[in-house]
């Protein structure tokens, strides 16, 4: 592990934290990513374009294409603070102030170069797949493209699994779009034939990662928890939810990061935030909902300078849930891409969410649920003040609920967040201090 | 014969009822009968019908519903619609009501299905989905597994088997629903003076509450009586209003853009009455024709994907030639994903025809009529200052 001197006063810009050797290579392999993405023109690479949640990264590997994932770039640009001149060009050009600022960052950004994070304009995609998977936006905002690039945009509908549960009659319309409609697209589009070995292969690498994934992201049931797991949890998730999804570059990284994480365990240590180690943990959360990345360290510090840690969190399985067993298998290749797509967070019913918060909550002995509520995003936040008294209702264990954006820097309010964090730690302080007098008087 | 006047009052009577007195007094009627709530956009009422049952149209609460408990549900950055349903339910006033569909048109009513699960434990829920895919292989198939579940269920609930002769009989009802509903449009874009959009609004609307049979004979009789109306032709533009698919605009919002100097000639309100566009054959199977007919002959909306590039939005331009529109408004509820995600596709294609468009947004509950009048009022003198240059 590299370590370095800290300054005493905090400098322009922020000081390097400590990075783990994990923290590097994800660096590197994000940083060969959007450098493979805009050097795709010269390479006679083709592009495909898609979505976090039901991201067919194997099946896109499968034709050659690179994957481009406009929601990331998104989140590039909300952490670089380039997102809000986007958002306001898109509303410029006739997109609505009530819309998603991703579909309006992706927007505003092409009107303005489209470039990477690397400094080099983002290749046109040469196909958009549409994989309609636990968001509506998604639909339009591929449209949107569409019109914009003219290229071919291949439909996956993924159905909602709004009773709880994925029925054959789902499965099965799934896999046959994938046969019918998305595979024979693909091959047109890329000129690759399909062949599903090299699926499973990509799918037996994919299962791979997950365990291990699955082994980082539950280390925070421990006491300290050696991760945060929302915040920290989000740098976890880049390599698995974008482009890497199926490569041993992957593998790698997540056997990589699962070592630290054993050693942080063994250690007894806390998470590493940007700021260095965390100190004392004081609080332990689950978290609900996507974070702001326009001011994203500013909004974990909150956390982290208190003493909160964030031991669970449903927005890490937005890019699939792999927590309750689910892992993809090369033995049902397509079948398990079409279960993966139902089983992503965001296309759960609201009684299934509310059961995996407050199951959270009891396994990672949290002391409640924090919602952080994207104005952006109807798919996440409408029903969210209900799971919060469900879930408050079930454990016994306090809510909170603070209001966001994801990359519009006008709906992030430090102090106010800062206030409600501050009071609803008070509020479990309390509550601590009331169970304790009860204890002490039984 | 029932005058206009006969016939609006009595619709208006309906509309302003938050109760749903007179589905109350259909359920009351006969011992056994069952209420199924749907919400917009779509649903096959068909299959509700051919179980005995009375399929109910939930479109929010209005301008004159207090929501008191609904908004501690929602953030303020959502729409109204799923507040004032909640109102609607936590009030009492669904609780005659013995199922509710939730169908696929955007994540607020998705999500509202999963509440009402919650909230409502002891009331069927269903989140009623729809293909994306088009393919009758593929979409189709998936459509018709979903309609028999669909249908599987309400049999459950009803207590008796539901017949392909009893879907095929709902479905000459509603055929004839949809082919009135038609006329009543066509008869209101010939002669607009003659059939106020509020009117229609409301004759359309009371098709939420009514038996189908019920509202046919409605619709019969308004054709004829608004074949005798005496109202005066005005200088009015002719214009198409689009993205009130959902929630719903207060009555005087239409009332204010006829009066602002624009007749409605089309617009999107409750879709549900017109959204299969040919008559569902009654031959052969009648869940896989409702099935059919969904996929290849129904209204093009937000809600629904558009497979083919070249056809985005042309559905509007198809619509502003057969009702002889000379532009279009987009009035979408405020924070409605597909209204407004959809609406500057829309609008490019309206300007690669030369077709001019006016855009605002409104609340179920919007009070404040003035600055809708006065964009209405502008677009319509600037549409005939074009027609005149
Ligand atoms: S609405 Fe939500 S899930 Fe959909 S693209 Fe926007 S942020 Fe993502
Ligand atoms: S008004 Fe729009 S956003 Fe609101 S529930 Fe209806 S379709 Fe969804």
């Amino acid at each position: 592990m590299s370590t370095m001197t800290k300054p005493k006063r905090a400098p322009k810009p922020r000081p390097e934290a400590e990075k783990d050797a994990s923290m590097l290579k994800q660096k590197e392999m994000m940083a060969g990513h959007y450098d493979r993405l805009t050097s795709a023109p010269e390479n006679g690479d083709k592009v495909c374009a898609t979505f976090v949640p039901g991201n067919l990264n194997e099946l896109i590997m499968c034709f050659d294409f690179v994957n481009n994932l406009p929601e990331q770039n998104a989140i590039q640009a909300g952490l670089r603070k380039t997102s809000g001149r986007f958002v306001m060009e898109a509303e410029k050009m006739g997109h609505s102030e009530d819309v998603c600022t991703y579909v309006k960052s992706d927007l505003g950004m092409m009107a303005r170069g489209n470039l990477a994070p690397n400094g080099k304009p983002f290749p046109d995609p040469d196909v958009l797949l549409l994989s309609y998977t636990g968001c509506f936006t998604f639909m339009k905002w591929f449209e949107l493209l569409r019109e914009q690039y003219g290229c071919e945009a291949i439909m996956l509908h993924t159905p909602y699994t709004g009773d709880g549960v994925i029925t054959d009659n789902m499965r099965e319309y799934m896999v046959k779009q994938l046969k019918e409609e998305v595979i024979p697209k693909l091959e047109a589009v890329s000129g690759v034939k399909f062949d599903i070995d090299r699926l499973r292969e990509y799918l037996r690498e994919s299962a791979r990662a997950e365990d291990d994934l699955v082994a980082v992201l539950q280390s925070a049931k421990k006491k300290p928890s050696p991760i945060d797991a929302y915040f920290g949890g989000i740098y976890y998730i880049g390599p698995i939810f974008g482009a890497f999804r199926g490569t041993k570059e992957a593998t790698e990284f997540y056997r990589l990061l699962r070592g630290e994480i054993d050693e942080r365990v063994a250690a007894g240590l806390g998470p590493i935030t940007p700021d260095g180690p965390m100190g004392e943990e004081k609080y332990r959360l689950v978290t609900e909902g996507p974070p702001n990345y326009t001011s994203f360290r500013d909004f974990w510090k909150m956390f982290y300078e208190e003493g909160a840690v964030c031991v669970a969190s449903s927005y890490t399985k937005v890019g699939g849930t792999y927590d309750f067993g689910f892992r993809h298998d090369p033995d049902r290749p397509l079948e398990s891409l079409a279960e993966y797509c139902l089983n992503v967070y965001t296309n759960r019913s609201l009684p299934q969410r509310v059961d995996m918060l407050a199951n959270y909550i009891e396994e990672y002995e949290a002391d409640g649920l924090l919602i952080n509520s994207i104005k952006s995003c109807n798919s996440f936040s409408a029903g969210q003040l209900l799971i919060m008294k469900e879930v408050e209702k079930r454990t016994g264990k306090p809510g909170a609920f603070v209001e966001t954006d994801l990359v519009d820097p006008r709906y992030f309010s430090a102090s106010n967040v800062k206030n409600r964090l501050e009071s609803y730690l008070q509020m479990i302080e309390q509550k601590r201090s009331s169970t304790q007098t009860l204890g002490a008087a039984a | 014969m029932t005058s206009q006047e006969q016939i609006i009052d009595r619709c208006q009577v309906l509309f302003d009822d938050l109760s749903f007195t007179s589905a109350r007094e259909w359920k009351a009627a006969e011992e056994g009968r069952k209420v199924i709530g749907y919400m917009p956009i779509y649903v096959p009422r068909e299959i509700i019908h051919a179980a005995g049952m009375l399929p109910l149209g939930v479109l929010g609460g209005g301008d004159q519903l207090e929501v008191i408990h609904g908004d501690a549900y929602y953030q303020s950055y959502i729409c109204r619609i799923p507040r004032s349903t909640v109102e609607l339910g936590v009030t009492g006033r669904l609780d005659f009501v013995d199922g509710m569909l939730f169908p696929s048109i955007c994540d607020v009513i998705r999500n509202l299905s999963g509440m009402w699960k919650l909230m409502f434990a002891d009331t069927y829920a269903r989140y009623f989905d729809v293909p994306q895919n088009f393919d009758d292989k593929v979409g189709g198939e998936f459509y018709v597994n979903e309609l028999n579940d669909l249908r599987a269920d309400l049999s459950k609930i009803s207590g008796r088997k539901i017949t392909d002769d009893q879907i095929r009989a709902s479905i000459e009802l509603y055929n004839e629903n949809r082919k009135l509903t038609q006329d009543v449009y066509a008869f209101r874009a010939r002669e607009p003076w003659k059939v106020p959009s509020s009117d229609l609004y409301l004759v359309m609307r009371a098709g939420m509450v009514l038996p189908v049979e019920e509202h046919n004979q409605m619709l019969r009789d308004y054709l004829v009586a608004a074949a005798d109306s005496d109202r005066p032709l005005r200088d009015n533009c002719r214009v198409l209003l689009t993205g009130g698919f959902c929630e719903q605009p207060p009555l005087n919002l239409i009332k204010s853009i006829e009066l602002a100097g624009c007749y409605i000639v089309d617009d999107d309100f409750l879709l549900v009455n017109r959204f299969l566009l040919k008559d569902v054959p009654t031959e052969g199977d009648p869940v896989e024709n409702l099935a059919h007919v969904f996929l290849h002959d129904s209204e093009s909306t937000a809600a629904k994907y558009e497979p083919f590039q070249a056809e985005k939005g042309k559905y509007l331009i198809r619509a502003v030639e057969k009702y002889g529109a000379e532009g279009v408004i987009f009035a979408a509820p405020s924070f409605c994903d597909p209204a407004l995600l959809d609406r500057p596709m829309l609008q490019h294609t309206l300007k690669d025809a030369g077709i001019p468009y006016v855009a605002f947004k409104y609340a179920e509950n919007s009070g404040q009529m003035q600055p809708i009048r006065e964009q209405a009022g502008t677009f319509s003198d600037s549409i005939k200052l074009w027609s005149e240059a």
